[in-house]
């Protein structure tokens, strides 16, 4: 419950905003006016321009690595953290970049000279990084080869095994099988 | 109560040593009395952490600021609600909860387990009473004690992160810690196993409702930390290979392989060092998960505060798979198979490479994760391994995963014929090729997409020929209604009908996150009245129009809200609201950064997802990024069909012996034998 100090300060700012004298600060554009208290909003955020919303700026962005610590690149990071310090100055850049003319790959080389590789949010596909590439790959194709050569090679050596293995099948069961055969069934019943 | 809750910790490690100590010695003299003492053990650990975690709840809800932990996670003006939750979002007090919830499953394992399988119980309740100790030992030593003191007691608290005070945060970090620490009992199982040296199918069995339990809660924990992430980070995604997230989906990967090959073990006597080797893996993917979340060895936006407790995990880590890997190679002599595959074409092997393609993905997923420091380790280079280098990876191996869930249930046990592999595949096949077809003909050009929805309805066809071939079979045999045939099928059959609604879950989530490929989003600046449009990829035209930005306090917040309304094809659809909140504690004091509170709309086709980037100026003038997700409400879904299904797997039960017999592959053996 609002005590009556607080009561009648509301009163006093209703009263107020009321008032002729409180300029909207937006003219001509509805009824658009200063924020109560501005602070609670955040920092304040410039107005989009055309390009933010330029596909193949946000296309660069999203290679680039944020380096305020965040791990998001920089078009996640400028469009989610909104108190981030750097990623605004990144997205300046770039579209400063492409403003000059620079092609994509100018600018992530642009950037990757200055900060170093772990700008790229994905690792160029050459040297050590194909290990990260290609070796799940490697490993599992290898082992599906080596899988299929083994099996084929099992299937082979067991094949005449079965054979012979049918013909006794319709001869009666031993003492010792049946009692090995029940208990199995109990387990599973159980 | 806090001095109890110290004191508790002490009296836990005693006896958490105590109780591995006995039932060591127990089961290996064979001494009764120390094998009782070993259990008695189990169950005081059990209540003594609990009382230690009763005492920490206490001091949160009387807001005793004098005790670290409640000055650093609670304030007084929190909702109760997320009060409750504070008790895990540190690292001390998720310790805790860790040591507490092993001691609950460590306990009720001494009492669920059925008679036959008691001769594991004193190297299980010795296995989880040292892994339990090991967390109280990092309380107490590694400077990790929730219940230490500050030299002055703050008026208030700082409260809980404004991200952790949502919904999601309350409900998944539990959820993904009763995965990981209920891993620890068929770990504890299996070691028992390897120690007594009883290594038939016995301890399996044992386990059979742990595994499926510890899948279930990591699946729930792993869609639920999805949620959240997309309801409350405001990135527009649910998804981001971060370390933390990579570190859940491990153990999943890896359990979700067992599951798979301890039928193989079951039915055919096969894959038994597979099935050890895996349940090991898995729970020191388990331990590696938390070491990556507290250790900082990664930076991850979900870890904890870096801190020397890491170094304790990295030892409890090298040590255990020191030691498990050391008895499992002593008894790899007695881990033979009882029988060998009889043809590449048969269920057998289907899950073998199954098996090999999830820990295949497991393998490329640590690789990424660990990329960073082999790196700079290798070349002196540090690399990102963002969320392109992973999808890069991880989606054509996650695709041939996707087609391989689909074939194994069209391949018979032992081999298929030609004729069985015609008259299983058609309907399937024909499915996912018209699939593509269609696809195609309306234009879809993504690779990716196509080929994930051409196999979802692949392997959709695959379990809808189950379920209809197992209805008609009952109704022509039992002469029940179509629905009632269809309930006994799956009540009769839980494990492989709540098998195959579990790959229906994951055939949604796929081609849910498919639909992500087609997202679409706008920034724009907008003055009240003014609107911002955006196409979505159905086609339609969606108008959002500003109204305007109000201000007002909130229990523990003060909130700035941008109002929006809708329209799409100039038809309204609604209104959304999103918000600025600034945490602050009971005397104003704002106590973290402005965070982001996003605005969604879902329906079955697509998400609007509406976030407040700021205002112009302190003016109604807002910066606003409008997206358009298709398919979210899949994932959402996927994953509770994908949880109904584990449930029905489950469930106690499962129809008559004979029932269970020929699911086991028993029944024709057994009519030959006794024919003979």
């Amino acid at each position: 419950m609002p005590d009556r100090r607080e009561f009648l300060l509301s009163g006093l700012a209703v009263v107020l905003a009321g008032h002729p004298g409180i300029q909207d600060s937006l003219p001509d554009a509805g009824p658009a006016g200063k924020l109560w208290d501005p602070a609670r909003a955040g920092p304040s955020i410039p107005p989009t321009t055309a390009g933010d919303n330029d596909a193949a700026i946000q296309a660069i962005e999203k290679r680039l690595k944020c380096t305020c610590g965040c791990g998001l690149d920089v078009y996640t990071c400028r469009t989610t953290d909104f108190t981030c310090p750097v990623s605004p100055g990144l997205h300046r850049k770039v579209m400063a970049m492409a403003g000059a003319g620079m092609s994509a790959e100018q600018i992530v080389a642009d950037f990757v000279r200055e900060n170093g590789v772990a700008m790229l949010m994905a690792p160029p596909a050459r040297g050590f990084n194909l290990t990260a590439y290609l070796l799940p790959g490697i490993a599992i194709l290898g082992t599906g080869a080596a899988l299929v050569f083994a099996i084929l090679r099992w299937t082979r050596r067991n094949r005449p095994a079965d054979a012979t293995a049918v013909a006794p099948s319709a001869a009666p069961a031993t003492a010792a099988e049946l009692d090995q055969l029940r208990s199995e069934l109990e387990r599973i019943d159980a | 109560m806090t001095l109890l809750g110290g004191l508790a910790l002490w009296v836990a490690c005693l006896l958490g040593v105590w109780g591995a100590l006995t039932g060591l010695l127990g089961a290996a003299r064979g001494r009764a009395d120390l094998i009782a003492s070993s259990r008695h053990a189990v169950f005081a650990l059990c209540g003594t952490l609990l009382v230690a975690v009763l005492a920490l709840q206490v001091a949160l809800f009387r807001h005793d600021f004098n005790v670290e932990y409640v000055a650093a996670y609670s304030s007084r003006n929190m909702p109760t609600f997320y009060t409750w939750s504070a008790l895990y979002a540190g690292q001390k007090g998720s310790l805790l909860f860790w040591a507490a919830v092993l001691s609950v499953f460590a306990a009720i394992a001494q009492v669920v387990t059925a008679p036959r399988h008691r001769i594991y119980l004193p190297y299980v309740g010795a296995v989880t009473s040292i892994v339990a100790t090991f967390f109280v030992v990092v309380m107490l030593f590694g400077g990790a004690n929730p219940f230490e003191r500050l030299p002055y007691t703050p008026l208030d608290g700082r409260g809980l992160n404004p991200q952790l005070q949502n919904p999601g945060m309350v409900f998944h970090p539990p959820m993904l810690y009763l995965g990981y620490i209920s891993i620890t009992i068929p770990f504890a199982f299996a070691m028992a196993a390897l120690l007594s040296r009883r290594l038939d199918v016995d301890w399996l069995v044992a386990i059979r409702k742990w595994t499926l339990l510890s899948w279930l809660f990591l699946s729930v924990g792993i869609c639920l930390g999805m949620w959240w992430a997309y309801v409350e980070l405001g990135w527009g995604g649910y998804w981001a290979w971060d370390p933390v997230e990579n570190a859940s989906f491990l153990p999943w990967l890896t359990m979700t392989a067992f599951l798979h090959s301890v039928m193989v073990q079951e039915k055919r006597g096969m894959l038994k060092k597979w099935n050890l080797l895996l349940i090991i893996g898995s729970w020191l993917l388990s331990i590696f998960g938390t070491f990556l979340t507290r250790s900082g060895v990664i930076s991850s936006v979900h870890s904890f505060t870096q801190s020397n407790i890491g170094y304790f995990f990295l030892g409890f880590l090298v040590i255990s798979a020191t030691l498990s890997f050391w008895l499992y190679s002593r008894r790899l002599p007695e881990l033979t198979a009882e029988s060998t595959l009889e043809s590449i074409v048969s269920r057998e092997a289907s899950f073998l490479f199954n098996n090999l393609l999830l820990v295949g993905i497991a393998f490329s997923v640590l690789l990424g994760t660990l990329f960073p420091i082999l790196s700079e380790l290798v070349t002196g280079t540090k690399v990102t391994m963002g969320p392109p280098a992973f999808n890069r990876v991880n989606i054509p191996l996650g695709l041939a995963l996707l087609l391989l869930t689909g074939i194994g249930p069209l391949i018979a046990w032992r081999r298929s014929s030609l004729p069985n592999l015609r008259r299983q595949f058609a309907v399937p096949v024909t499915s996912g090729v018209l699939a593509l077809l269609i696809l195609l003909v309306a234009g879809m050009r993504d690779p990716s997409p196509i080929v994930a929805i051409g196999l979802g309805a692949f392997v959709s066809a695959t379990v809808v020929q189950e379920f209809v071939r197992g209805v008609a079979a009952r109704h022509r045999q039992y002469s029940e209604g179509w629905w009632l045939a269809f309930g006994r099928l799956i009540a009769r059959n839980r494990r492989r009908y709540g098998g195959y609604i579990v790959h229906l879950g994951i055939v949604i989530l796929f081609i849910a996150f498919a639909g992500m490929a087609f997202k679409t989003e706008t920034e724009a600046t907008l003055r009240p009245g003014e609107s911002a449009t955006l196409k979505s990829p159905y086609g339609w035209t969606y108008t959002f129009t500003h109204l305007g930005v109000s201000q007002y306090d909130a229990l523990n917040r003060q909130v700035t809200a941008a109002t929006v309304d809708v329209t799409r094809d100039g038809r309204r659809v609604g209104r959304l609201t999103t918000e600025k909140r600034q945490h602050v504690d009971s005397r104003g004091q704002p106590t973290f950064q402005p965070s982001t509170e996003v605005g969604i709309r879902s329906d079955l086709r697509e998400d609007l997802y509406i976030v407040l980037a700021g205002v112009v100026n302190g003016t109604e003038q807002a910066v606003y990024r409008f997206t358009i997700n298709p398919l979210v409400w899949w994932v959402w879904y996927g994953g509770l069909i994908v949880a109904l299904g584990g449930l029905i797997v489950m469930w106690p039960g499962g129809g008559a012996p004979a029932v269970r017999r020929a699911q086991a592959g028993y029944a024709v053996k057994l009519v030959a034998k006794d024919a003979g």
